[in-house]
């Protein structure tokens, strides 16, 4: 009547189709979490501040910044991978965006920290606009699922501004 | 003696319409396939849909065998989204993070740097001699879900063809030899 190949068959069509439906149904449940996090960052310093010989503007700057994620952490969470960029506009750019700092949170436990960094990735401009520039400051989120659909968000943090000289 | 005439006819006849049903099977097998993959690249906008993660880079996030599925719409490029790009003389496909978009504003043309999540240094290296930022033209799909461990299968069967001709091999057989 029915062979072993067959069960075997039936049977691994089963498992695979539970297995999808379990990653499915953890993926969809992270839509129930109600998210609350929030965030503060200070500049403390502008290190330096200069034109660079190709003409582009560069600034270095020190940073405080405070958060707290704990909020985004569900039980299909495998990490947050948060971000802090400075976003402005110039008259050549509509958007500019250059991430200053940036981290893996690998656990709910990690995910309410306070740290001082200088910023990682070199802040050059394309283009001479950095003085007196007013800019965001903007905390993004991309949260990535042991299964499923990432999600990202952010808080944007307004009212930055460099200063009019270089030094 | 008719009935042996008979008889042999009808074993050909047998013979022949099993060979054209399994004919039938296989070739619906592979253009169920090819449909789709068609069809997932029309839905997504990417012309490729799903990739393999073959390269540390982006761990602990990405681990070599996870599949991400990737879409591309018109929705401009920002920072902290994992794109995948095709760099002019390479072959393979490269999925890291956008560390910095600058837009321009009157063509809308984007200058986008990306970094491994897991690398020390930023992708210029990785670029093309003299290419220092990537363009709209390059990317080919942004990371929108993912799957754990799935992708082993295509590693295994592309670093050890062996492998694959044995599974491609016997899958073959049993198709042939199965009766229904």
């Amino acid at each position: 009547m029915h062979s072993f190949g067959q069960r075997a068959n039936v049977l691994l069509t089963f498992a695979i189709t539970l297995l999808a439906l379990m990653c499915a149904i953890a993926s969809v449940s992270d839509n129930f979490n109600s998210l609350s996090p929030h965030a503060h960052v200070q500049v403390v310093n502008i290190n330096w501040f200069q034109k660079k010989s190709s003409g582009d503007d560069e600034v270095s700057l020190s940073l405080n910044i405070s958060a707290n994620l704990e909020s985004l952490f569900t039980w299909n969470t495998k990490q947050v991978f948060v971000f802090l960029a400075a976003e402005y506009g110039t008259p050549k750019n509509a958007l500019n965006q250059i991430s200053l700092w940036d981290g893996i949170i690998p656990s709910r436990e990690h995910a309410k920290f306070w740290i001082h960094a200088y910023n990682k990735y070199r802040f050059i401009d394309q283009g001479s606009n950095l003085r007196g520039k007013e800019f965001n400051l903007t905390l993004h989120w991309h949260v990535m699922p042991k299964t499923g659909k990432m999600f990202a968000d952010k808080i944007v943090m307004s009212g930055y501004r460099l200063p009019q000289a270089y030094r | 003696m008719g009935w042996i005439e008979d008889t042999v006819t009808s074993v050909k006849s047998i013979q022949l319409r099993q060979a054209l049903h399994q004919t039938i099977s296989i070739g619906l097998i592979v253009t169920s396939a090819l449909m789709i993959w068609k069809g997932l690249m029309c839905i997504t906008g990417s012309e490729s849909p799903i990739v393999v993660v073959l390269s540390e880079s982006m761990e602990p996030g990405f681990a070599r065998g996870d599949i991400l599925f990737l879409r591309m719409s018109k929705e401009p490029i920002r920072a902290g989204e994992i794109v995948v790009y095709n760099i002019n003389g390479r072959d393979i496909p490269i999925v890291h993070r956008v560390i910095k978009v600058h837009e321009r504003k009157d063509t809308g043309e984007v200058d986008v740097l990306t970094k491994g999540d897991n690398n020390e240094e930023d992708d210029i290296g990785l670029y093309a001699p003299g290419q220092r930022w990537l363009q709209r033209k390059h990317i080919i799909g942004r990371a929108v879900g993912f799957l754990p461990h799935v992708g082993w299968a295509t590693i295994i069967m592309t670093e050890k063809p062996l492998i694959k001709y044995i599974l491609l091999g016997g899958l073959g057989l049993l198709v042939i030899t199965s009766k229904d």
